[in-house]
């Protein structure tokens, strides 16, 4: 299974579109293209979650280090689009106190 | 367990979603069981198997990690064994919530409390020869 990503640009914001599932095999993908962007300057990065059907403890693990590159770097990480089990999952772990979920997923698309 | 099946996969990770794939299919055999549960199990036996395969991270490629689910009347039960060299569960380190701030250091140590929580039961089995996780999930009796 790989992980589809797709990147634009929108509003000083760099949108990463996730699509297929985050595990121990497609994490380190996804934290490749984060601590790339960050190193090119796009420290500002949502990632649309609406594609995304799995994301286990693994890709929690890079979740947390893409917030904490940004942060860092003075930028931010956000998630949007989650579906109900991604919800529930980012509140069990506690996750949604830190990671902000709320942003509207339409209001980064064309 | 009435019907089951058993999986042998090397260790590594890009078979996990075909260990994921099985369960969940497995899980579906049962109409009663309801579609949170077998996201529940679904996850739940992800972190299991990414463990076992973390386990055998200096073992050969040769050994396998086993996978078996087992189908009953009033539960699903799934076995993931691995023959890495083992750990005291009793002994992992309670990380607590992430929205305390000092939990953001840690990347890891989800699994295992999730397991905990996504489960109605998990055993832990760890020796020298390997680590056997059982977890349960109970299925509604039909109405």
């Amino acid at each position: 299974m790989m992980l589809g990503i797709t990147q634009k640009n929108k509003d000083g914001w760099v949108v990463l579109e996730l699509s297929g599932e985050i595990d121990m095999a497609t994490g380190p993908q996804l934290r490749q293209t984060i601590v790339h962007r960050v190193q090119d300057g796009d420290n500002k990065i949502i990632l649309d979650l609406s594609g995304v059907d799995f994301v286990d403890s693994t890709g929690l693990g890079v979740l947390i280090g893409g917030l904490k590159r940004t942060r860092s770097h003075g930028g931010d990480l956000q998630c949007v689009g989650l579906t109900e089990p991604l919800k529930e999952m980012f509140k069990l772990t506690g996750l949604d106190a830190v990671l902000s979920t709320e942003g509207s997923k339409e209001g980064f698309h064309d | 367990m009435t019907k089951g099946i058993t999986l042998e996969i090397p260790a590594k990770a890009e078979y996990l979603s075909l260990v994921r794939a099985v369960v969940v299919s497995a899980a579906g055999l049962d109409p009663a069981v309801e579609d949170q549960r077998i996201e529940d199990l679904r996850l739940a036996v992800s972190e299991a198997t990414t463990n076992a395969i973390r386990a055998h991270a200096n073992l050969g490629s040769d050994e396998r990690i086993t996978i078996r689910c087992g189908l009953g009347d009033d539960r699903i039960e799934v076995e993931v064994q691995d023959r890495g060299p083992g750990f005291n569960p009793e002994k992992l380190k309670e990380l607590g919530s992430l929205n305390e701030p000092e939990r953001l250091q840690y990347e890891g140590g989800f699994g295992i409390p999730l397991m905990r929580v996504l489960a109605d039961e998990i055993q832990i089995d760890s020796a020298d020869e390997g680590t056997t996780v059982q977890l349960v999930v109970y299925i509604p009796p039909s109405s």
